[in-house]
């Protein structure tokens, strides 16, 4: 079922929690809703889901109105973040459940509930657990149930909230796949939410980035990694040194900095900022270089620099060990930075959003 | 404890040798033997006296009207309970503070004052004595007021069991039964009540204990009439004024069962309510 939403608000006491969002999602696409905690993905996702009404705009799935219908009646299969299995019902029922509150007139048989729900337990790998209760299982096993018992009523569109958030590394690429393969199986209309970049991109057909209530891009991952449409999804995307520059004819200046590899901007003259990640900036020794290493640490695979500049400040930089020249980068050691790659924003339009300091904890937790 | 005793093994041991003997003295001096002594009076002429005092009509209907009583309001305080709870627990709405205080607020009134407010009110000098005794309804030195104001001292039990379980289970499994098709009321019995059930039965034994054993403003507001508005525990006092004593303790005795069972019951419980 294609949705669509257009001009949302909701605000919860003083706090803006959406801001107008205007999303298009197609039949049977798989999208992902990435953003830092906070930004308002749950938010949107149960207004879709029918458990919370926005103030202002429209919801329609398949050009039908869903702001006046109940959220029982639009047989959407939701995935809580802490899963929200009942405890007191053993893996069988609670896939079952929501066949079993189905008034009598639609409710399948007895046995025909039992051979759906073997069905799906088959079809999650989980059917050595059925009779376990939610406390006696893993955490991705919680999940598969969790996602059993959404499926479990055949919805057109299923939603997903960090779905994910609460598992270790490991497990995650492999469900992350698995989930691709339901949701292709399935051929349901899928929102995805989780902060975690990597996964977004992995799995989506398409990325929604959000912050602070706001649609900052829509896209595919190459598109939004490495052309970021505002200075919020360029630090979201790990584009965390901002540089003072100067545009002069679309080509950037700055102080010590060797720009040469970046794109002509159609930007107007004047001071600009650049966003750029630690590993797309070169330290490069040069006795009149302004820049200095100030301190030097290696991961084994990247020696991770600290750098300072009289006037700018101070700015990260990731080289990998081998690099040529490299072992010369020690403390004290006056240098020029190459830019491989970075984005280049009017000063102006650097919003107090960059200093948030949530999001910044965000971008760490994103990064295992 | 180990800590501590390893720490400092001499003094700390002592402290808490000492600690713990006076705890236990002081509960068996206070609690235990009141409780134990109550049995010895009731059967200290025999079992035949102990019967007949049982069996005697006037504490055979003092009995009865406890129970009519806890019978009564025991479910209500039930339904009470888990709607004031639901409410408070699942929902956001103006007024939400207040109903929380007020479900404390028999906690904090002696029963004796609640008596005297439903006498004010309902009594024949009342405020409604009047409307009441025009619809020929008899509220006060009867049932009915008994009822009442047992019902209103024991109406914060359950909710205050109920209520913090309710709030730390938030309302996600709630929202999860809605998105899966399930109505209000196929939620509730479904999902919300097997998750409260042993608190739930908790807080009516509680209710049931004190119910029974109200004594305050059931005083006020039955008017002690012998063999009429007498519940148990107002017959014990009234076998006592009798110089009765064997007879008061023999009564006695029933209520100390009943507040026994409750409590194996309520320890039962404990584990369970989580
Ligand atoms: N029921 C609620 N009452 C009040 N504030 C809420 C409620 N739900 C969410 N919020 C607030 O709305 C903002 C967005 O929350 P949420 O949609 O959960 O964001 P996300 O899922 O992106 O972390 C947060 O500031 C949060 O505190
Ligand atoms: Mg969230």
């Amino acid at each position: 079922m294609s949705i669509t939403i257009a001009g949302m608000t909701k605000h919860f006491g003083q706090t803006e929690v959406l801001r107008g969002i205007d999303l298009g999602i197609e039949k049977g696409e798989l999208v992902s809703l990435l953003g830092p905690s906070g930004s308002g993905k749950t938010t949107l996702l149960k207004i879709i889901a029918g458990l919370e009404w926005p103030d202002s705009g429209r919801l329609a799935v398949d050009g039908r109105d869903w702001l006046g219908l109940a959220a029982q009646d639009r047989r959407i299969g939701f995935v809580f973040q802490h899963y929200a299995l009942f405890p007191h019902m053993t893996v069988r029922d609670n896939i079952a459940f929501g066949l079993t509150v189905r008034p009598r007139a639609e409710r399948p048989g007895n046995a025909i509930i039992a051979a759906r729900v073997d069905e799906l337990l088959r079809f999650l790998q989980i059917a050595h657990l059925a009779g376990r209760f939610p406390a006696q299982l893993s955490g991705g096993q919680r999940q598969r149930v969790a996602l059993g018992r959404a499926l479990a009523i055949e919805p057109k569109v299923l939603l997903l909230d960090e779905p994910f958030g609460a598992l270790d590394a490991a497990i995650r690429r492999d469900l992350r796949r698995w989930l691709r393969g339901v949701h292709d199986e399935t051929g349901s209309t899928t929102i995805f939410v989780t902060h975690d970049q990597e996964e977004a991109f992995e799995l989506a057909d398409r990325v929604v980035v959000m912050g602070e209530g706001r649609i900052e891009q829509i896209g595919h991952a190459d598109v939004i990694h490495d052309h970021p449409a505002t200075p919020f999804v360029a630090r979201f995307m790990g584009a965390t040194v901002e540089l003072p520059v100067t545009l002069q004819a679309g080509r950037a200046e700055g102080a010590g900095l060797d720009l040469a590899a970046l794109p002509r901007r159609a930007l107007p003259d004047g001071p600009a900022r650049l966003f750029a990640r630690p590993g797309d900036i070169l330290p490069i020794p040069d006795v009149s270089g302004p820049w200095t290493v100030v301190t030097r640490a290696s991961t084994g695979a990247e020696l991770r620099l600290v750098l300072t500049h009289p006037a700018v400040g101070e700015a990260a930089a990731d080289v990998p060990r081998r690099t040529p020249g490299s072992a010369g980068l020690v403390p004290g050691t006056p240098v020029r930075l190459l830019l491989e790659a970075g984005t280049i924003f009017p000063a102006a339009r650097v919003t107090p959003i960059a200093a948030n300091p949530t999001h910044d904890l965000d971008r760490k937790e994103a990064r295992p | 404890m180990t800590a501590t005793a390893t720490h400092l093994p001499g003094r700390s041991r002592r402290a808490e040798r000492t600690l713990i003997g006076v705890a236990v003295s002081l509960s068996l001096l206070f609690v235990a033997a009141p409780l134990a002594y109550i049995f010895v009076r009731a059967f200290s002429q025999g079992w035949q006296v102990y019967a007949a005092n049982i069996l005697h009509p006037m504490t055979l209907h003092a009995i009865w009207l406890t129970t009519i009583t806890a019978i009564v309001v025991v479910p209500v305080n039930v339904a009470f309970g888990i709607a004031a709870a639901w409410a408070v627990a699942k929902h956001r709405f103006p007024g939400r503070g207040i109903l929380v205080t007020m479900i404390e607020i028999p906690f904090s009134i002696s029963p004796i004052i609640a008596g005297i407010c439903y006498l004010l009110l309902y009594g024949r000098q009342g405020l409604l004595g009047p409307w009441l005794r025009a619809q020929d309804i008899q509220v006060m030195f009867a049932l009915p007021g008994i009822i009442l104001v047992t019902m209103f001292v024991t109406a914060p039990f359950v909710a205050r069991e109920v209520l913090p379980l309710m709030q730390a289970q938030g309302t996600e499994q709630e929202q999860a039964a809605v998105t899966l098709g399930a109505s209000g009321w196929q939620v509730f019995r479904r999902v919300t009540l097997p998750n409260i059930k042993w608190a739930l039965l908790y807080g009516a034994v509680l209710c049931t204990a004190r119910a029974v054993g109200e004594f305050g403003g059931v005083s006020v507001v039955s008017g002690n009439i012998r063999g009429q508005t007498n519940t148990l525990p107002l017959h014990v006092e009234l076998l006592f004024n009798d110089l009765n004593a064997v007879g008061a303790f023999a009564a006695a005795s029933t209520l100390t069962l009943i507040a026994l069972v409750a409590l194996v019951v309520k320890a039962a419980l404990e584990g369970k309510r989580g």
